[in-house]
């Protein structure tokens, strides 16, 4: 079940050169809205833009009625975003798709985020902290410094926590995969494979190595997918993927799906 | 509530069309509602004049390589590719919900072949949850039949014509505006007996990203539609409601009431809404609010005063 409600800006900010955090009030989508799922959100009520833009939900307040949305200005939609005030509607369409599954069984996550994909991995951070019982490492992987939007967040949330940069101007130099494969053959190591879980989102050539290397070790994988979107409700079929069953929505069957679902 | 002499309530708007009767105006366009399960969350779908289904084929259909959309100036470009259930999963799978509705049901068929689109015919017209059928003879995404049975006079009159043999039910021919004479298609629908056409579907058309110099979806073209192709639907509605006796139903980028009543002026006697339905969920009954004010706000008591009235 999902909405369409004008949505009250409680918060408005920028948290880096061209990244913004949006938080929103919405009982609905606060109460209901669970990692991994976003919203799709009307940036402006002409007709240029035409289409909402997905955005993913990075945190979940269920307290306070409110969800944040950390994004990166890319084009047109996103700077349309900014020009949100604070005390101003935003029309959001909510929370939609399938998030992220969690199991019980599995006693150690790590979740691997690469640019902007690191937003709503704050979320399930927080979700895997409030259930307890689990070891969670975050790793986090940018272009450069700049770049690095939440990482004290996920330091926050997370046991562990470790970030890289394609430059290396701050943690480790190289990518988000290079973590994951530290992380793999030092601390989660091959005892660990059966109780791990690895959650994924980024950039699509970031998800296939974080898929082969899971592929590899037999670990249990969900990646979140993006693809271009009209509707967000599953009606359009614009936004589909090729899995191992044929097409699938990402909107509606996604956007997180098991590692070995994907067809590449 | 004290009203002027004439006019209508609010949602008294009674429109016959094709043999159908439908409670207002405003009805859905394939492919841009699901098979109206989707939208259930968001929208009384009771209050629709009329839903018309996704396109049905006779066999499942994968549809097109992604991506299969992107924006374009107030609009959009689509390569879904009729993808589909099939007929026999569409009876199984979308017909139950869909026969809990009150209003009219009209299924959008697509076929390959000439025979197909019959059979997909014969097929519906034992279902009584299927109260009509609209013919799309105007798909640009797919490689065989699709748009060519559409821009083809002679091959649309044979299409029609089959459908007519095989049902008793109504037939809207929905038609391609990717024609230089859109007098000639409709006509030939009208020849055939079909009971309504629909016009437009979307327009052929193609976006490039300069860096890689490829298709910015996964086929080289795709259709085109939202408020960019508004023009062209009111230009073709126009011609084609002067050629035919047949009602027509305006579909292109209708986004508010008044669009809607342009369509109606140029001689539409209902409309579909598409593209908007993914900007707001809520657009086909704000737009019929929107079709309402507008008749009370000039004292007309009905939209079929509006029909046709363009003065040259
Ligand atoms: C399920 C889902 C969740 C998402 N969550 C988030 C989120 O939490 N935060 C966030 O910042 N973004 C997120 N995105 C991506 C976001 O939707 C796009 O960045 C946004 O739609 C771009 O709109 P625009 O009008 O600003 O850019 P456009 O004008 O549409 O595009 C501008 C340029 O950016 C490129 N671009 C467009 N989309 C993307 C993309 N997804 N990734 C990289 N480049 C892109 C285009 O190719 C183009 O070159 C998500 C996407 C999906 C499908
Ligand atoms: C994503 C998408 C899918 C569509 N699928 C179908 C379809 O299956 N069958 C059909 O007859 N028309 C299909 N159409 C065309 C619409 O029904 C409509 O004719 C066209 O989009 C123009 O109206 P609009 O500008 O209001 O969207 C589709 C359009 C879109 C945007
Ligand atoms: S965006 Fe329409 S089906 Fe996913």
């Amino acid at each position: 079940m999902a909405t369409q409600e004008q949505c009250q800006v409680l918060d408005h900010k920028q948290v880096g050169p061209r990244y913004f955090k949006l938080t929103l009030k919405s009982h609905y989508i606060s109460t209901n809205g669970e990692p991994g799922q976003f919203v799709n959100v009307r940036v402006d009520n002409g007709t240029e833009p035409l289409l909402r833009r997905p955005i993913s939900l990075h945190r979940i307040n269920k307290e306070h009625q409110t969800f944040e949305l950390l994004y990166e200005v890319v084009g047109e939609g996103t700077t349309l975003l900014t020009k949100a005030t604070i005390g101003s509607k935003v029309d959001v369409l909510g929370p939609l798709g399938s998030g992220f599954k969690l199991d019980p069984a599995k006693k150690i996550a790590i979740l691997v985020g690469g640019g902007m994909g690191i937003a709503p991995l704050a979320a399930l951070a927080e979700k895997l902290k409030t259930l307890g019982g689990r070891a969670v490492y975050a790793l986090a992987g940018a272009r450069d410094k700049s770049c690095l939007v939440c990482e004290d967040e996920l330091a926050s949330l997370a046991n562990q926590s470790v970030v890289a940069t394609d430059d290396g101007s701050q943690g480790r130099k190289g990518y988000v995969s290079d973590l994951l494969i530290d992380l793999l053959n030092n601390t989660v190591t091959q005892i660990h494979y059966p109780e791990t879980a690895i959650y994924a989102c980024g950039p699509k050539g970031m998800l296939k190595a974080v898929a082969e290397i899971a592929g590899q070790k037999k670990i249990a994988c969900q990646l979140s997918l993006e693809e271009k979107m009209a509707c967000g409700i599953g009606a359009c079929l614009g936004c589909s993927v090729m899995t191992i069953n044929g097409y699938k929505t990402v909107c509606k069957d996604g956007p997180v799906f098991d590692a070995k679902e994907i067809s590449w | 509530m004290q009203r002027r002499p004439g006019l209508r309530r609010e949602g008294d708007i009674v429109v016959e069309l094709a043999g159908l009767k439908l409670k207002n105006p405003v009805l859905v366009a394939s492919g841009t509602f699901g098979y109206g399960k989707e939208f259930a969350d968001y929208l009384d779908l009771n209050k629709l004049g009329g839903l018309i289904t996704k396109s049905v084929s006779l066999k499942a259909k994968e549809g097109n390589p992604p991506p299969r959309i992107v924006e374009t100036p107030s609009g959009m470009i689509n390569s879904i590719g009729l993808q589909n259930e099939g007929l026999e999963a569409f009876i199984k799978n979308a017909i139950p919900f869909l026969a809990k509705l009150e209003i009219p049901v009209i299924v959008n068929i697509a076929g390959d072949t000439i025979e197909e689109y019959a059979e997909l015919a014969k097929q519906l017209g034992k279902e009584k949850t299927v109260k009509g059928l609209e013919v799309n003879i105007s798909c640009p995404n797919v490689k065989k039949g699709g748009m060519a049975f559409g821009i083809d006079p002679t091959a649309t009159k044979e299409v029609i014509s089959a459908v007519r043999k095989a049902t008793t039910l109504p037939i809207i021919a929905k038609l391609s505006p990717n024609v230089t004479d859109i007098t000639l298609t409709a006509k030939a629908a009208e020849n055939a007996g079909a009971n309504a056409i629909s016009l437009i579907n979307t327009v052929v058309g193609m976006a490039i990203d300069i860096e890689t110099r490829r298709s910015r979806i996964g086929r080289p073209t795709g259709g085109l539609s939202g408020p960019a192709i508004r023009p062209i639907a009111v230009r073709m509605v126009y011609e084609a409601s002067k050629a035919v006796k047949i009602p027509v139903i305006g579909i292109g980028g209708i986004m508010t009431g008044s669009d809607a009543i342009e369509f109606f002026i140029a001689g539409a006697s209902a409309v579909e809404v598409g593209t908007a339905n993914f900007v707001d969920t809520a657009a086909p009954l704000r737009i019929l609010k929107e079709i309402n004010d507008y008749l009370a706000k000039h004292e007309i008591g009905d939209h079929h005063e509006l029909i046709g009235t363009f003065k040259e």
